[in-house]
C-alpha cells in the first residue's frame, strides 16, 4: 500500500507538471475560495470565542425584574441590578462566589511632574472577582472581603500599568495616585483579555481589560467616575450622590455555581428574594427570576456584528463558485488523459486504481491550494484589522484555524474530485489504444 | 453571417457535465456580484447620509478634569472665554454629541402625560445654540432664544425653572407628528412638558439606526463637561484642523492637571462612524473582483479544453469551407449561449439571495437595474475570456484534418 500510493503520487505530481497552466488555474481557484473563506472564519471565531475557556459554563448573571409596572415593555429583565439587590445578593453569599461590580474611567497621575496625567479604564468591584474570573497574577494577589467593607485604600492593576508607572518590577506595596486619592497596590495581573468583554457589555463588547481593579465601596466612597449604562425607572436619576438609592439599575452582578444543582438552588433563593422584595413593596412585578450564562447573554446582546456574519456568507458562496470552478477544471484535465487512462485500463489498471490515483492528485492540488490560500488568508486578516472596529482588530489566526485551513481545503479538492475521478474512471479500456 | 446555434448545442450536449458547471459557475457568480454590488451602492449611499452641518467648520475637545469641589459653572466659563480668545475661533459651545458622533443621549418622548409607555425614544442634543454653532438650518418657527437656555445640574436640582421649549429636526417631528404642524405641540420628556417652537430641516443624530437618524429635539439647557459634553468650536471653511491643536492648549493653559480625551475634527468623527461600512464595501469590491476573474480563468480552461479536444473536427470543417471567422464566430456563440443560460439561472439566484439577505440584514430590495447590469458584464467577460482559446481555434489548420 505505502509503495502503491507513494506510486499515485509520483504520477500525480508528473501529470501536474504536463499542463502547468491547468493546474496553476485549480491551485489559484482552491486558495482563493480557502483564503477568503478563512479570513472571514477566522474573523468569526475569534468573536465567538469562550471568553473565559472552560470555566464559562458555571459563570451565570442574576436577573430579576425591579421596574416599576408602567416602565416596562421588554421581555427581559435587565442585565443590571441595583445596589441594593446588588449588595443584598452579594451579602447573601450563596454562591461558590459572587461579584458585584462597575466600569470606570481614572485619571492616574505619575509622581513624576514633567510626566503629564492618563486616563485608564477601570473596574470597579468586589473582592470574588479575582477567584471567580480566575484572573492571573504576575506579583501580588487580589483582596479580601473585609477590603470591601473597610473601604480600603487598595488596588490591583494590570501589566501594561504596572509597565508604564514601575517599569515592569515588582510593585506591590507602592501607592498610585487615582484621580484625587492615593491608593496601595495589593496585586499586578499578567496580560488578561477575556473577549467579548462579557461581564459588561455596556461599555463595549470589545472593550479592552481594565488597567485599574479598586473595591467597589472605596471607589463609591472617593467618588471615582463611572462608565457603562444606567438603566432608570420611575423618579430614578443619575445624580451622583444619590445613586445608591436610585431606582436605577447600573451594576453588574455575577455568581459562579459549580453544579446544575446549585444553580437551580441558586434560582429558588432569587426567586425567594423578588417574592420577599415584592411583599415589601420594593418591586411591582411579581416576574420569575432568571439565571443568564455567559453564552446566553451573548446571544441576546447580538455582539457578534451583523456584518460579520453576512461577510462569512459571502465568503461561503464564494468557496462554492471556486468548488465548481475547480470540477469544471478537474473534468478538463482528467478527461484531456481519456486516452493514457484507456491504455493504462487496458494494461491491467482496475477502475479504483484509475480513481484513487486521480484522487491523489485532487488531493495535491487541495494540498497546494491550502498553502496559496493560507498566505491569502493572512493577508486578508491584515487587511481586516485595517478596520478601525475594535471587533476587527482581534482577528489573529491561532493553530485550530491554521490546520482547519489545511483540512478544509483537503476535503474540498477531494470532493471537487470525485465527480471527475468517476467520469474519467468509465473511460473504456482500450478505446483509445486504436487511435494512438 | 452563419451563427450555428444547433449544432452548437448537439456539441454541447456531449460536454453535458463540463457545459452545466460552467452554468452553474456563471450563475453563481451573476448572483454573488449582483448582491454584492447592491451591498456596496446602499454602504455608500448610507455613507453620503447628510449631517446637515457645516462639516468643514467643526472640531470638538473632550477633557477629563479630576478634582471635586470646584465651581463647575465658573469652571465652564472660563474654558469656553479661553476658547474664544483662540485665534480663529469663530465660537464656541458645550455640547453632549455631535452627528454621527457615535455617543448618543436618548430619552423617552410621550405626547401625552397619561401615556405609560413613551411613544418613542429620541436622540437630544444638549448645549447653548448647538444647532446654530453646528450650521444647522431653521426650517420653521424660531431658534430657542438665549434667555431660554439655562444650566443643566441647576435644572435637574430645580434650582433654577425650565424654559421648557424645545425644537426638533424635519424627521422627528414628521415622526410625533404626522400630518400636523409641530410648531406649538408638547412633547413630554420624563414628566417635564416641553413646547415646540421651531424645526431644524437637518440634524443628524449619534445613532447607527439608519431608519431614526434624522430624528433629534434640540433642548433648552446649558451643559458641562463634567456631565459628559465636550467643548464644540466653530471655524473659518478648512480651518477646523489647524485651530484644534491651538484650542487644545488653551485649555491645557488654564489647568495643566488635565487630560485631553478627545481632540477630533468633524470629518474624522464621520470617517470613524462610517469606517466598518467602508471595509465592508472595500471587502466586496475585492472579492468582485476575484470572482469575476476566477471565473474567467474558469471559461479560459474550459474553453481551452474543448478546442483542445476538438482540434480535429476544426481542421475538418476548415477543410470542407469553413472560414477562421466561422470558427471564432462558432466558440463565441457557444459562450454566450451558456453565459445566456448562467444569467438566466443567475437572476432567479440573485433574486432568492437578494430575499435572505432581506430579511436577515434589513437589506431593500434589489431593483431591477442591477440585473440588466450584471448581465451585460458577464457577457462581456465571458467573451473576453473565450477570445484567446477562440483565436487559437481559428488558427487551426485545415491540414489537421489529415493527422491520425
Amino acid at each position: 500500500m505505502g509503495t502503491e500510493f507513494a506510486y499515485y503520487l509520483e504520477m500525480a505530481v508528473r501529470s501536474l507538471r504536463r499542463n502547468p497552466m491547468l493546474t496553476l488555474l485549480m491551485v489559484v481557484a482552491v486558495a482563493l475560495g480557502i483564503g477568503a473563506c478563512m479570513t472571514t472564519l477566522t474573523a468569526l471565531h475569534v468573536l465567538n470565542g469562550d471568553p473565559l475557556p472552560g470555566r464559562s459554563g458555571s459563570i451565570y448573571m442574576p436577573r430579576m425584574e425591579p421596574r416599576s409596572a408602567d416602565s416596562v415593555n421588554e421581555p427581559l429583565p435587565p442585565d443590571q441590578v441595583t445596589w441594593t439587590d446588588g449588595m443584598a445578593l452579594l451579602h447573601a453569599r450563596r454562591a461558590t462566589h459572587q461579584a458585584l461590580m462597575l466600569g470606570g474611567e481614572v485619571t492616574l497621575r505619575p509622581d513624576d511632574p514633567s510626566i503629564d496625567p492618563f486616563i485608564m479604564p477601570a473596574r470597579y468591584t468586589s473582592a470574588d472577582f479575582f477567584p471567580m474570573f480566575d484572573v492571573p497574577f504576575q506579583f501580588g494577589q487580589g483582596w479580601a472581603a473585609a477590603d470591601d467593607e473597610n473601604r480600603a485604600h487598595i488596588a490591583v492593576i494590570s501589566d501594561a500599568l504596572n509597565l508604564r508607572l514601575f517599569g515592569g518590577g515588582n510593585s506591590v506595596g507602592r501607592s498610585i495616585q487615582v484621580n484625587d486619592t492615593s491608593l496601595r497596590v495589593v496585586g499586578v495581573l499578567r496580560p488578561w483579555r477575556p473577549i467579548p468583554h462579557f461581564y459588561d457589555v455596556n461599555v463595549g463588547a470589545f472593550a479592552s481589560g481594565e488597567d485599574v481593579f479598586v473595591p467597589l465601596t472605596t471607589a463609591r466612597q472617593t467618588q471615582l467616575p463611572r462608565a457603562g449604562g444606567i438603566h432608570c425607572w420611575g423618579a430614578g436619576s443619575t445624580e451622583e450622590v444619590k445613586m445608591e438609592t436610585a431606582q436605577c439599575a447600573w451594576l453588574q452582578f455575577w455568581v459562579q455555581l459549580d453544579s446544575p444543582a446549585a444553580a437551580g438552588a441558586y434560582l429558588a433563593y432569587l426567586n425567594d428574594y423578588v417574592r420577599e422584595q415584592h411583599a415589601l413593596g420594593r418591586f411591582e412585578l411579581l416576574k420569575p427570576a432568571q439565571l443568564t450564562s455567559v453564552e446566553a447573554l451573548m446571544d441576546e446582546e447580538g455582539v457578534v456584528p451583523s456584518d460579520v456574519r453576512l461577510q462569512f456568507w459571502l465568503a461561503s458562496a464564494f468557496f462554492v463558485v471556486c468548488l465548481v470552478n475547480t470540477v469544471g477544471l478537474m473534468l478538463a484535465k482528467f478527461l484531456r488523459r481519456a486516452g493514457e487512462l484507456g491504455v493504462r485500463r487496458a494494461l491491467g489498471a482496475s477502475r479504483r486504481d484509475i480513481f484513487t490515483q486521480l484522487l491523489v492528485e485532487a488531493g495535491m492540488i487541495g494540498l497546494a491550494g491550502g498553502v496559496v490560500g493560507l498566505a491569502l488568508a493572512w493577508v486578508g486578516l491584515l487587511l481586516v484589522r485595517l478596520n478601525p472596529n475594535r471587533s476587527a482588530q482581534l482577528a489573529h489566526m491561532d493553530l485550530s484555524m491554521l490546520l482547519t485551513t489545511f483540512v478544509l481545503s483537503v476535503l474540498a479538492a477531494l470532493l471537487a474530485g470525485l465527480l471527475p475521478a468517476w467520469r474519467a474512471c468509465q473511460v473504456p479500456p482500450g478505446l483509445h489504444l486504436k487511435s494512438q | 453571417m452563419r451563427l450555428d446555434i444547433a449544432p452548437i448545442l448537439a456539441a454541447l450536449r456531449r460536454h453535458r457535465i463540463t457545459s452545466t458547471l460552467l452554468v452553474l459557475q456563471i450563475a453563481l457568480t451573476c448572483a454573488i456580484v449582483c448582491n454584492a454590488v447592491f451591498l456596496v451602492t446602499d454602504r455608500i449611499r448610507w455613507m453620503d447620509t447628510p449631517s446637515g452641518i457645516d462639516e468643514d467648520r467643526i472640531a470638538a475637545i473632550r477633557m477629563s478634569t479630576p478634582g471635586q469641589g470646584v465651581d463647575i459653572h465658573a469652571r465652564a466659563e472660563a474654558d469656553l472665554a479661553a476658547l474664544r480668545a483662540v485665534h480663529g475661533v469663530e465660537d464656541v459651545s458645550t455640547i453632549n454629541s455631535l452627528p454621527f458622533g457615535g455617543r448618543s443621549w436618548t430619552s423617552g418622548v410621550r405626547l401625552d402625560l397619561s401615556e405609560k409607555v413613551p411613544v418613542a425614544s429620541m436622540a437630544m442634543y444638549y448645549g447653548e445654540r448647538a444647532p446654530q454653532l453646528l450650521g444647522a438650518q431653521l426650517q420653521e418657527g424660531r431658534w430657542i432664544r438665549p434667555d431660554e437656555y439655562g444650566w443643566i445640574d441647576d435644572i435637574a436640582t430645580k434650582k433654577v425653572a425650565s424654559s421648557h421649549v424645545v425644537m426638533l429636526t424635519q424627521p422627528a417631528a414628521t415622526r410625533l407628528f404626522p400630518g400636523k404642524d409641530a410648531v406649538g405641540q408638547m412633547i413630554y420628556v420624563g414628566d417635564d412638558g416641553y413646547r415646540v417652537v421651531g424645526i431644524v430641516r437637518r440634524l443628524a443624530n449619534a445613532d447607527l439606526n439608519r431608519a431614526t437618524i434624522g430624528e433629534a429635539i434640540i433642548t433648552p439647557f446649558r451643559m458641562l463637561p463634567t456631565y459628559g459634553a465636550g467643548y464644540v468650536i466653530r471655524t473659518a471653511p478648512g480651518q477646523a484642523g489647524t485651530v484644534l491643536a491651538a484650542a487644545a492648549a488653551a485649555l491645557k493653559k488654564v489647568d495643566a492637571r488635565r487630560v485631553v480625551t478627545e481632540k477630533t475634527t468633524y470629518a474624522e468623527v464621520r470617517s470613524d462612524f462610517f469606517a466598518s461600512d467602508r471595509a465592508l464595501a472595500a471587502m466586496l469590491v475585492g472579492a468582485c473582483v476575484v470572482l469575476l476573474a476566477i471565473t474567467a480563468l474558469g471559461i479560459v480552461g474550459l474553453a481551452s479544453f474543448w478546442v483542445a479536444q476538438r482540434r480535429r473536427q476544426i481542421g475538418v470543417r476548415r477543410a470542407l469551407g469553413a472560414t477562421r471567422g466561422d470558427v471564432l464566430r462558432y466558440f463565441q456563440t457557444e459562450n454566450f449561449l451558456l453565459a445566456s443560460m448562467g444569467i438566466a439561472l443567475g437572476m432567479v439566484l440573485a433574486y432568492g439571495m437578494n430575499v435572505v439577505l432581506m430579511v436577515h440584514y434589513e437589506l431593500p430590495r434589489l431593483p431591477w437595474g442591477y440585473l440588466p447590469a450584471g448581465a451585460l458584464s458577464l457577457w462581456l467577460l465571458g467573451q473576453l475570456a473565450v477570445l484567446a482559446p477562440a483565436l487559437r481555434a481559428a488558427a487551426v489548420s485545415p491540414v489537421e484534418a489529415t493527422r491520425g
